[in-house]
């Protein structure tokens, strides 16, 4: 399983991740950060294909994949 | 005795372009316009061969604009023009001045407005000492008279201007620019070497962060001060440099001491003025030369010295144009400090060629405390 | 209403089977843009600093910032960097590049800068091959000033100065820089791409390499434009500014490479 974190202070809800998700796992949270702006959730399921990353303007998603033990992760 | 000292016959402009890669000048950006055609086109022989950089530029506000950028580089870069040309680069030397970076302009001026003519003209006088850009902003200008001033005065342009990382114009004519003279190429005493300029500049200049070694926090040099207060402060420093620039004031004078009449005047026309005074002396007529070498800024202090040291004589400024240094000079002896003195005008058409003969009535009048604007 | 909070610093390392595949590059700057939501700026900063990266130059390297939306440029990225006057970066950046052969040296500029004001300097740095690359913001309006025509404007777009759409006769048609740019013999790669897609994304990515690359080599100029949106200024939200592109921007500046000398 991989997975994104959004660098909440630096997201200005302009929602592209949302729409680059090829699996569909990004949504409004209902959270708002200082900046006033709402900020992104990721659901499960993330594949770790860095689409929203390659898409966000504010470079506020840093992605993680998931690695076999063979590639040198420990899994 | 013999002048060991070899010396070219060339012209002013010439002059200027030899001057300025003696002086350590490595850029070059410029487009064609006369009367000043033998800068660049000198520029484009001698830069190759000492590795520099000659661009003929698509306009002056482009050539202007690289200028700029070879400045922030911190390197010694020129451009020069005339008349429109000069025109055209207000809006980089603005930014330059605002960017406080070291460039030397040199402007053979032409006549004007507008096309103008490709004569001699001092019209340019304000459009120099006053800024001429956008916003406030002073340059230093130096001003020739002869073939050998031009070349010497390039180094004193490129020791002011790394000194005080400010724009530096050399302002000359068509007669400064056409005059062939012999010419001695050594450095004069006030020239700095160019590893002294490129100290002055190692502080501020872009290279690229991984010049000043690992983790070298990035460079950045802007004129945009957006923030509340910090254009204020930019303001003020640029002031309190433009003050301290007042140490550069420079003047030279002829005949001054018993004279009743001080002419004032700079560049060619203070070279046909000379010549007069030198025939009025010999038929036994107290005048005498104040010339400023530095126009910004202004040698108003030794003018005021002038007035002083004989309360009651008179000054005659003598400019090709309809008026502009007199201006200066008038603001120099204003009041008390200038005795009272009184301040009368002569002005040459621009595009016309002075000579001695011309400006003789014009100076008895003023003797006499009459004045023939022109 | 819940606020936001910045993640944990062990979120934000990987775990033991994880693998770090996306952060920021080193030599965009640790700090947020002034930009407006969902505007590709920000995409186009970072793919530029990608790329400082990958070839490894960023410590010889001198942005030449421009007037407009970018003219703050010079904030994101860890670079040195200039002002240059409004239209005017090309001709400031063969200044800064003349004067400095060892450097890298790119300009960042949007389409009133590059293609109205400054269509002389760029043009004819283009055309002397000086070595430096230069990108090109492409988003049919005016950003910085709000929203008036640029050069780039689309026939019957509206903007702020042209209330009824724009006219061709009088008011002129969209500039193709890159067509243009590619019919310069100094011009050593030229490529139109598009942010509003993943994939149009990191085309525009190796678009940049390529248009270092050439500098790096010493074969000519090297531009690049990038097809943007402006949310702001087109009235629209970020997916729909997307949506824009795609449908109405790209079929009048058609993508793709129309000048590489790499190859050659």
């Amino acid at each position: 399983m991989s997975r994104i974190v959004f660098l909440e202070e630096r997201c200005k809800g302009c929602r592209l991740c949302v729409d680059a998700c090829p699996v569909g796992i990004i949504s409004p949270s209902g959270r708002f950060n200082h900046q006033g702006y709402e900020v992104m959730t990721a659901g499960d399921g993330c594949t770790g294909c860095a689409s929203c990353a390659t898409m966000c303007p504010d470079t506020a998603i840093r992605v993680f994949r998931t690695v076999r033990a063979a590639e040198g992760g420990k899994a | 005795m013999s002048d060991t000292v070899a010396r070219t016959l060339i012209k002013g402009n010439e002059a200027v372009a030899f001057g300025a890669v003696d002086a350590g000048c490595r850029c070059y950006f410029g487009y064609p316009i006369t009367p000043q055609n033998e800068i660049p086109e000198t520029m484009s022989r001698l830069l190759p061969a000492v590795s520099g950089h000659y661009v003929q530029a698509e306009s002056e506000v482009a050539a202007a604009s690289m200028l700029l950028g070879a400045c922030a580089a911190g390197v010694p870069s020129m451009t020069s023009s005339s008349g429109c040309g000069i025109s055209l680069m207000q809006e980089a030397l603005s930014y330059m001045n605002g960017s406080m970076l070291p460039a030397v302009l040199v402007n053979m001026a032409r006549g004007g407005p507008g096309l103008g003519d490709i004569g001699p003209s001092q019209g340019d006088y304000f459009q120099a000492v006053k800024g001429g850009g956008h916003g406030d902003h002073r340059n230093i200008v130096l001003a020739p008279a002869t073939a050998q001033e031009c070349y010497d005065f390039m180094f004193r342009a490129f020791a002011l201007a790394f000194t005080y990382a400010n724009p530096v114009m050399v302002l000359g004519d068509a007669i400064v620019g056409q005059i062939k003279e012999p010419v001695r190429r050594t450095p004069p005493a006030d020239a700095l070497s160019p590893a002294q300029l490129e100290a002055l500049a190692a502080p501020w200049r872009v290279e690229g962060r991984g010049k000043r070694g690992p983790g070298a926090a990035p460079r950045l040099i802007k004129s945009v001060y957006l923030a509340e207060g910090a254009l204020a402060a930019r303001n003020r420093l640029l002031q309190d440099k433009y003050e301290a620039m007042r140490a550069e004031a420079r003047s030279l004078s002829y005949n001054v001491d018993d004279a009743d009449l001080v002419v004032v005047a700079y560049g060619s026309i203070a070279r046909a003025v000379r010549s007069t005074l030198r025939a009025l002396r010999e038929q036994g007529v107290a005048v005498g030369l104040f010339r400023p070498v530095t126009l910004y800024p202004f040698p108003d202090e030794a003018l005021r010295a002038l007035a002083a040291a004989r309360p009651g004589r008179r000054f005659l400024v003598i400019e090709q144009n309809l008026g502009q240094m007199v201006e200066d000079v008038r603001l120099a002896l204003f009041g008390a400090a200038g005795c009272g003195a009184e301040v009368l005008w002569h002005g040459l058409m621009p595009g016309l060629l002075a000579n001695a003969q011309m400006l003789e009535e014009p100076v008895r009048m003023a003797l006499a405390g009459k004045e023939i604007r022109s | 209403m819940n606020s936001s909070s910045m993640p944990t610093p062990d979120a934000l390392r990987p775990r033991d089977d994880e693998r770090l595949v996306f952060d920021a590059p080193a030599s965009q700057a640790d700090r947020p843009t002034h930009y407006c939501p969902g505007c590709h700026h920000g995409i186009a900063h970072r793919l530029v600093a990608e790329v400082l990266d990958e070839l490894n130059v960023a410590d010889r390297t001198i942005l030449v910032a421009s007037v407009g939306c970018s003219a703050f440029s010079y904030d994101y990225f860890t670079v040195d960097a200039l002002e240059a006057q409004h239209g005017r970066a090309c001709a400031v950046a063969t200044g800064v590049r003349r004067a400095n052969p060892g450097s890298v040296v790119f300009t960042y500029q949007g389409d009133g800068d590059m293609a109205a004001i400054g269509l002389a300097e760029s043009v004819h740095a283009a055309n002397r091959g000086e070595l430096i690359t230069a990108i090109f913001i492409n988003n049919t309006v005016y950003g910085m000033t709000g929203g008036q025509m640029a050069p780039t404007t689309l026939i019957g777009q509206k903007t702020t100065t042209t209330p009824e759409g724009r006219h061709l006769l009088g008011e002129g048609g969209p500039l193709r820089m890159t067509e243009l740019m590619a019919g310069l013999d100094g011009v050593a790669y030229a490529e139109r791409c598009a942010l509003d897609s993943v994939k149009h994304v990191r085309a525009a990515k190796k678009a940049l390499r390529n248009a270092f690359e050439v500098q790096l080599r010493g074969l000519g100029f090297g531009f690049v434009e990038l097809l943007s949106g402006c949310p702001t200024n087109w009235h629209m939200t970020p997916q729909a500014a997307n949506r824009r592109i795609s449908e109405e921007m790209i079929p009048v500046f058609p993508l793709g490479v129309t000048k590489n000398l790499l190859d050659k």
